[in-house]
C-alpha cells in the first residue's frame, strides 16, 4: 500500500503505475456530471484554488445534516466515463492531479493524464458506507442550491481512502489491458 | 382484508431501509464464494474483501450499501378489495420519509430541466406494478437498481449478423456473452444478469428485470433455459474481467433467463445487468403480521 497525502505534486503522481494500491488522506473534492459541465462552460477561476493539486472524486453522496454540520452517510464512486468529454480539459485548466471514480476512462483522458501529470484512481463501486467512513469531515460545499445534493462540489477531508491506480501518467491503462484479453476470450466463446 | 394505513406506511419505510442497507443472504453467499477463489493479494480479492466489509458496516449502521439508491422498483400483489391507488400513495409517502431519513438519496431529476425535487418523487417514480391475486395477503417486492448497471444493460434483436447470432438459444447465448464483455467492470462486477427473450422492446426488458427477483441459486423451471444459465455461468468467467474490472476469476454470479411470446417478425433479447449490490427484499402482510424476506 502506498500512502498519498493531499495536496500533492506532479513529481509524486508521475511515480505511480497501474496496479498500485493506494490509501489517500487529505482534502479532495467531489464533482460529477453537472459539475463538470459547469467547469467547462464557465471556467470559473476561483475553482483553481479548490481543485489544484488535489483529486476530483466522481461521487454523488448521500449526506445528512446534524447540528448544522454536514456528514457523509454513503459515498461510493459513480461511473466515470460520462465525464470523458470534459475531464482532460478540467485536469489541465484547474491543475487537478487525479480523478477517482469507477469503470475507467477513455483515450482522451488517458492522453490528458500523460500531458498534465495526473492519474485515474479506481475505487470499489458500491462500497458507499465504508468509503463514507473514510470521510472525516465535510469542509465546504459549493453550488449546492444550483446543482442539488448528488451534483454539488463537496470539499471533503479523507483518511486512508482506498483506491487502485488503473490509468497512469505514462499511457498505461489497466482497463485497456483487461478489455484486450476479454475480447479475445469473448470471440472464442461466441465463435465456438 | 383490512389494512392499517399508518402501520403499513411505517413497514414500507422499513422495507426501504432494509433493502437499501442490507443484501439478501443468497447474494452475500455468492460474494463469499467468490472471495475465496481470487488470488491472495490481488486487487480482485481486496475489492471483494472491502465489499464484504461494507455490507457488514451498512447493515450494522443502517446506512445505504451504495449511495446510488437506484430506481425503486415495486411489484405488489394484493387481494381483491384494497384499492391500488391507496397502495401507490402509501409507497410514495414511505419513499419521501425514507429519503428524509437518508435511506435513499434524492435520486430523481426532471428529464428536461434537470431539477431534483429532493424527495424521490416524479413521473413514474417509484416504478410500481400492482397485481391482484387470490391470497388474503399483501406482498411488496422491492428492488433498488443503480444507474451504473442500468447503463450497461442492453437489448439485441436477432438475427445479429455481426455476432453471427441466429434466432435460437445459441444466438441468445452469443449476444449475452457480447453484452457481458461490453459491460466490462462498469456495471460493478461481479454482476447478476437478467435476460428476457421475446416480447416487444418494452416487455422484453420488463421480463429481464423481473428475473432479477429470483434467488441467485434457484433453478430455472424450463430445462432448456436452466441448461443455458448453467452453460453461461460455466463459461463467462473465462472472460477474466473480474470484480470491478480489475481482472479476476468471477465476473458474473448468476444468469436468470425468462421468456415471453413474441411476434413472428421480432426476436428481442433484453439484458438487465445488476451490480453485486443486488438489493431486493420482500414485505408480506398477512393476518395483521408483517414479515420481511
Amino acid at each position: 500500500m502506498i500512502k498519498i497525502q493531499l495536496p500533492t505534486t506532479e513529481e509524486i503522481i508521475r511515480k505511480l503505475k497501474i496496479g498500485d494500491e493506494i490509501l489517500i488522506s487529505g482534502v479532495m473534492v467531489t464533482a460529477r456530471d453537472a459539475a463538470h459541465k459547469f467547469l467547462i462552460d464557465k471556467n470559473p477561476p476561483e475553482y483553481k484554488e479548490i481543485l489544484g493539486n488535489t483529486f476530483i472524486y466522481h461521487c454523488g453522496p448521500v449526506v445528512a445534516k446534524e447540528n448544522g454540520e454536514w456528514r457523509f452517510v454513503a459515498a461510493g464512486p459513480t461511473t466515470s466515463i460520462r465525464e470523458e468529454p470534459y475531464e482532460a480539459t478540467v485536469i489541465k485548466n484547474f491543475g487537478v492531479r487525479g480523478v477517482i471514480g469507477k469503470g475507467g476512462m477513455g483515450e482522451k483522458t488517458l492522453a490528458g493524464l500523460k500531458e498534465s501529470g495526473a492519474v485515474y484512481l479506481h475505487a470499489v463501486g458500491g462500497i458507499a458506507t465504508m468509503l463514507a467512513k473514510c470521510v472525516t469531515k465535510v469542509k465546504n460545499v459549493y453550488m449546492l442550491d444550483e446543482l442539488g445534493v448528488p451534483e454539488a462540489f463537496w470539499q471533503i477531508e479523507v483518511k486512508d481512502f482506498p483506491v487502485v491506480v488503473t490509468m497512469d501518467s505514462h499511457g498505461g491503462s489497466l482497463h485497456k489491458e483487461i478489455r484486450g484479453k476479454s475480447d479475445v476470450q469473448a470471440a472464442r466463446l461466441i465463435n465456438g | 382484508m383490512q389494512i392499517n394505513k399508518e402501520e403499513l406506511k411505517k413497514s414500507l419505510v422499513n422495507l426501504i431501509r432494509l433493502t437499501s442497507t442490507s443484501l439478501p443472504d443468497d447474494v452475500v453467499d455468492s460474494i463469499k464464494t467468490a472471495v475465496q477463489k481470487e488470488d491472495e493479494g490481488s486487487a480482485a480479492k481486496n475489492a471483494l474483501t472491502m465489499i464484504l466489509k461494507n455490507i457488514e458496516m451498512a447493515k450494522e449502521q443502517s446506512t445505504p450499501i451504495c449511495q446510488d439508491t437506484g430506481t425503486n422498483i415495486y411489484y405488489v400483489s394484493k387481494p381483491v378489495g384494497i384499492p391500488s391507488r391507496d397502495l401507490e400513495s402509501l409507497i410514495k409517502e414511505a419513499t419521501t420519509i425514507a429519503t428524509e431519513k437518508s435511506y435513499l438519496r434524492p435520486n430523481t431529476v426532471h428529464a428536461i430541466t434537470g431539477r431534483n425535487p429532493g424527495d424521490n418523487s416524479g413521473i413514474m417514480t417509484p416504478y410500481i406494478h400492482i397485481e391482484e391475486w387470490d391470497q388474503d395477503a399483501l406482498e411488496f417486492k422491492l428492488m433498488l437498481k443503480g444507474g451504473g448497471c442500468e447503463n450497461v444493460s442492453d437489448q439485441y434483436k436477432l438475427p445479429d449478423t455481426k455476432l453471427k447470432a441466429g434466432r435460437d438459444l445459441n444466438g441468445v447465448y452469443k449476444v449475452i456473452i457480447d453484452a457481458v464483455n461490453n459491460a466490462q467492470g462498469l456495471g460493478c462486477a461481479p454482476g447478476i444478469i437478467g435476460v428476457g427473450i421475446g416480447g416487444d422492446r418494452a416487455t422484453s426488458t420488463i421480463v429481464a428485470k423481473q428475473q432479477l427477483f429470483r434467488k441467485n441459486h434457484d433453478t430455472n423451471p424450463l430445462p432448456e433455459l436452466a441448461e443455458l444459465e448453467n452453460k453461461l455461468c460455466k463459461n463467462i468467467n473465462e472472460l477474466g474481467i473480474g470484480p470491478m474490472g480489475f481482472g479476476g476469476k468471477t465476473t458474473v454470479f448468476a444468469f436468470k433467463i425468462g421468456h415471453l411470446h413474441r411476434l413472428p417478425a421480432s426476436f428481442f433479447v433484453s439484458i438487465a445487468y445488476m451490480c453485486w449490490a443486488h438489493r431486493r427484499h420482500t414485505l408480506t402482510v398477512k393476518n395483521g403480521e408483517y414479515t420481511y424476506d
